[in-house]
């Protein structure tokens, strides 16, 4: 089925209007259905946070459903073990349902709203970005130096743009991507949160949530096992690349930071020796950064088809050779930053990297933002008394 | 030729099968529904009543041999076999480090289900995942697993099995040939017959009313299991066992599908309001006990009843109380409204529910316990929970009888052998609930059936490959189990 246009509110960030009963569309009505059959089941409350959440729950309301989408992992696991699953009439498939909402969260949630609309078409939308960030540093650096092939320049990389003029248009993007993100996030929170829920957020429950994000611990499988790719097996890899891709980006995140403390604070300037430490820091992360998206595409194509949503695929792939560019023209650029190709490299470098920023915002990579922050609230929630007292079965 | 030949594809014949596999045997396993549809009635599945001395794992506390046996006692009314029945109890104090060996993985009981948290273990994900793990494990140990192949006659020679025969089928637009399978020893293990319409159909009967009550049935299983099997061994002179209209029987959502609606299709609001029929009468105590110790006696109450329909009925009062239906319940502002939309007797209904409103003295309600509440001078009485619905909205839910499994099946021993005029067949044997009824004459309590399955399941694929020449450590410690 084709996706509607999600229902977006009134333009409004005052919270009263979120409180109004909205009509769902008909990605969130399709997951009221199946989980008032799961909230009838229950079968699957062992394997991940989606299923306790829902026991909480009579009615799934397009908070509720927003919420417990973004709870969702795409695991497979409830997929594989479900008596309703297709062929039979119910034909629950609780990991595709969510994925759609979850798409429609992410446009729904974008700020600007406007650009929520890039989602629609993400792989486009990625490789458009790709071609203006590759055009624009190509572009700048004939500008600055009159050829891509200037010769030898001792890996000095301010020879061809000068370290302000990075900074400023590096640290301009990436400032609007993380404000854009934190805009749609909050904005995400507010709706699927009360007012009282917002206003006992415990250390616990931080604490709790922040170790399932950092672990992943919904890709365990509930047993440790792991979580379902191409059939009802088992698997660890999706977990583990997924760490190595996540922690990779953190490690040259963090190469580019302490980089920028080195050349304010004390006034040391790239380039850095191989073993320094935001060299080093670059390398282990670029090299997790390769590993990571070469083992997620390789697993997603070999995804059970049934998984998440068909629809989704170039936006999930588009994302996953993104990051991969990242990481190998990071690299490319170190190992030959003393040739005569370090100019050309490092447009393409800057060019891919600023590709990833523009789009942090509407890609994939907004993920991690509401799965965070639907973890947070589940770790909130449960800490709270359950109104419901099911007594028996 | 293999060794032993499996037919079946749920929880039984996997264990049968994995067992038999373990010993050295060649394995060839034929399940007759397609792949997607695997499993049985296993897939439905949630859970395994287990025996333990002490707490283990995910199970609190203990559940001894006696107390396990008392409650099997109880709800079969003493129509069960003492010998096989404590052979299962035992073997579910021991099996689940087996299972979990082949992948099973098990978790606590899952909310609205603490009452079992002592006597059952749950497995992670329900029967499914169960099936799928058994199906894993037996393709990695080598078992030939074959779907869309129902075999349905025997060639058997003085008490031995000699083949077994697929017929020509359609699979998937093609058209497969005839086959004949022979095999050093056979585990039956396909299934009772309450997919068979005609079946049930002449076992139920015509009654009083002229009708014939299976014809309302809802099958809450497989689509599969059409007794084929079961049939073919009656007539080749296999000693049965068992009452063909006995079966694990529910009261469910009359919206419920024909076939497969499993577990999510159960009403369990009846202890909390009033249950009536088509009339608009009582019928029955609705808080004789709780639930989960009376679902099992309500669809043969419904069987009874006109029309073989029910309807709970409950008012605003008990929203929140229960586990929420798979289907929203018909609402009514007055109690007339509600009659109207179910097409119940307005005024007969109003009196019912009226009368029962009277009789109603109200203590303490508490549906977690057996509560104080209850009727006075009202037949049939209700005896606990009995609170006036006097609160709308009201909601009605329409009941139908729904069927897990019946429990007509071959007569077998401790061996699992299937029996000719009394003789054990030395290469056939027989699991699941093709032999549940040796154990459950009647009645049912939740998770037995996989108990049953389980055990008798290992039994028949130890024997199995034993009677092919494969005797191993496993059936030694099968002996060892029985000690425990």
């Amino acid at each position: 089925m084709q996706l509607s246009d999600p229902h977006i509110p009134e333009k409004s960030d005052c919270a009263e209007s979120y409180n109004l009963i909205s009509v769902l569309n008909l990605d969130e009505a399709e997951v009221e259905r199946q989980m008032n059959i799961c909230n009838a089941c229950r079968y699957c409350e062992g394997f991940c946070a989606v299923f306790p959440a829902m026991t909480k729950r009579l009615e799934f309301k397009k908070a509720d459903i927003h919420y417990l989408a973004n709870l969702c992992h795409n695991c497979g696991a409830c997929l594989h073990a479900c008596q309703y699953a297709a062929p039979h009439e119910f034909a629950v498939n609780v990991p595709q349902a969510m994925a759609k909402v979850r798409l429609d969260t992410y446009t729904e949630y974008a700020w600007p709203a406007r650009f929520g609309a890039l989602y629609k078409h993400n792989g486009l939308t990625l490789a458009l970005a790709s071609a203006a960030g590759l055009a624009l540093f190509l572009v700048l650096t004939l500008l600055a130096r009159g050829t891509l092939f200037p010769g030898r320049l001792a890996g000095d990389f301010y020879a061809i743009f000068p370290h302000n003029t990075l900074a400023l248009m590096f640290g301009g993007v990436f400032g609007f991507a993380v404000l854009a993100l934190l805009v749609g996030v909050t904005r995400f929170w507010r709706r699927i949160s009360p007012a009282e829920t917002q206003a006992i957020v415990s250390g616990a429950a931080v604490a709790e949530a922040s170790g399932a994000v950092l672990k992943l611990k919904y890709l365990d499988g509930g047993h440790g096992l792991g979580c379902n790719n191409a059939n009802d097996r088992f698997t660890l890899w999706r977990r583990r690349f997924h760490h190595l891709t996540f922690y990779g980006f953190m490690l040259c995140f963090a190469a580019t930071s302490v980089a920028t403390l080195y050349h304010y604070l004390l006034g040391w300037e790239a380039p850095y020796p191989v073993l320094s430490l935001p060299v080093m820091l670059g390398i282990v992360g670029g090299i997790g950064l390769v590993i990571g998206p070469v083992g997620l595409l390789a697993l997603n194509y070999r995804r059970d088809p049934a998984h998440g949503d068909a629809a989704q695929r170039p936006m999930d792939r588009g994302f996953i050779v993104l990051l991969l560019l990242v990481s190998l023209t990071g690299l490319a650029l170190l190992a030959w930053r003393d040739t005569g190709a370090m100019a050309l490299l490092l447009a393409i470098h800057l060019g891919v990297v600023m590709a990833f920023f523009l789009t942090m915002p509407y890609s994939k990579f907004a993920h991690g933002f509401f799965r965070s922050a639907a973890l947070l609230k589940y770790s909130i929630e449960k800490r709270q008394p359950n109104n419901l007292k099911l007594g028996s079965d | 030729m293999f060794d032993v030949l499996v037919i079946g594809g749920g929880n039984a014949a996997l264990c049968a099968a994995l067992m038999a596999r373990e010993a050295g045997a060649s394995v060839l396993l034929l399940e007759a529904s397609p792949r997607e549809w695997r499993g049985g009635n296993s897939q439905h599945t949630r859970n395994l009543r287990c025996m333990h001395d002490v707490p283990q794992d995910v199970l609190v506390e203990a559940y001894p041999e006696e107390e396990y046996w008392q409650d099997l006692l109880k709800v079969t009314s003493g129509i069960t076999n003492e010998k096989l029945a404590r052979l299962t109890i035992r073997a579910s104090s021991s099996c689940r480090d087996w299972m979990r060996r082949h992948g099973v993985h098990f978790q606590p009981p899952l909310s609205g289900a603490l009452h079992v948290a002592r006597t059952n273990a749950f497995f992670m994900g329900g029967g499914k995942a169960l099936i799928n793990a058994y199906y894993r494990s037996a393709q990695k140990l080598g078992v030939q697993i074959r779907y869309d192949s129902p075999v349905d006659t025997l060639e058997l020679a003085d008490g031995r099995f000699v083949a077994a025969q697929i017929p020509e089928r359609v699979v998937n637009g093609v058209c497969l040939p005839a086959e004949r399978i022979e095999a050093r020893t056979c585990v039956l293990a396909a299934g009772g017959f309450e997919s068979n319409r005609e079946w049930l159909r002449e076992a139920w009967g015509q009654n009083e009313r002229g009708e014939w009550p299976s014809d309302n049935f809802l099958i809450r299983g497989t689509r599969f299991n059409m007794g084929v099997l079961l049939q073919h061994m009656i007539a080749a002179g296999a000693d049965s066992i068992g009452d063909p209209t006995q079966a694990h029987m529910v009261a469910i959502d009359a919206r419920a599908p024909l076939y497969d609606g499993g577990i999510c299709t159960r009403i369990d609001c009846v202890s909390l309001g009033v249950v009536v029929n088509r009339e608009g009468q009582r019928f029955y105590d609705e808080g004789e006990d709780f639930w989960p110790k009376r679902y099992a006696i309500w669809g043969r109450l419904v069987a009874q009843q006109p029309g073989q329909v029910g309807f709970s009925i409950i008012d605003q009062k008990a929203i929140g109380n229960f586990m929420p239906p798979v289907f929203p319940g018909t609402t009514g502002n007055s109690l007339g409204e509600l009659a109207r939309k179910l097409d119940i007797p307005e005024a007969v209904f109003i009196k019912t529910v009226e009368d029962y409103n009277q009789a109603c003295r109200v203590g303490r309600f508490d549906h977690t316990q057996l509560d104080d509440c209850h009727t006075e001078g009202l037949s049939p009485a209700k005896t606990h929970w009995a609170r006036p619905i006097d609160t709308p909205p009201f909601y009605g839910y329409a009941l139908k009888p729904g069927v897990t499994f019946t429990y007509l099946g071959l007569k077998t021993d401790e061996t699992a052998a299937v029996h000719f005029a009394g003789k054990p067949s030395p290469n056939l044997f027989v699991a699941g609930e093709m032999m549940a009824g040796n154990v459950l004459g009647k009645g049912y309590t939740a998770g037995v059936g996989m108990s049953i399955g389980t055990a008798f399941g290992r039994i028949a694929g130890t024997q199995a490959a034993a009677a092919a020449g494969y005797s191993s450590q496993v059936t030694r410690e099968g002996q060892e189990h029985a000690v425990v």
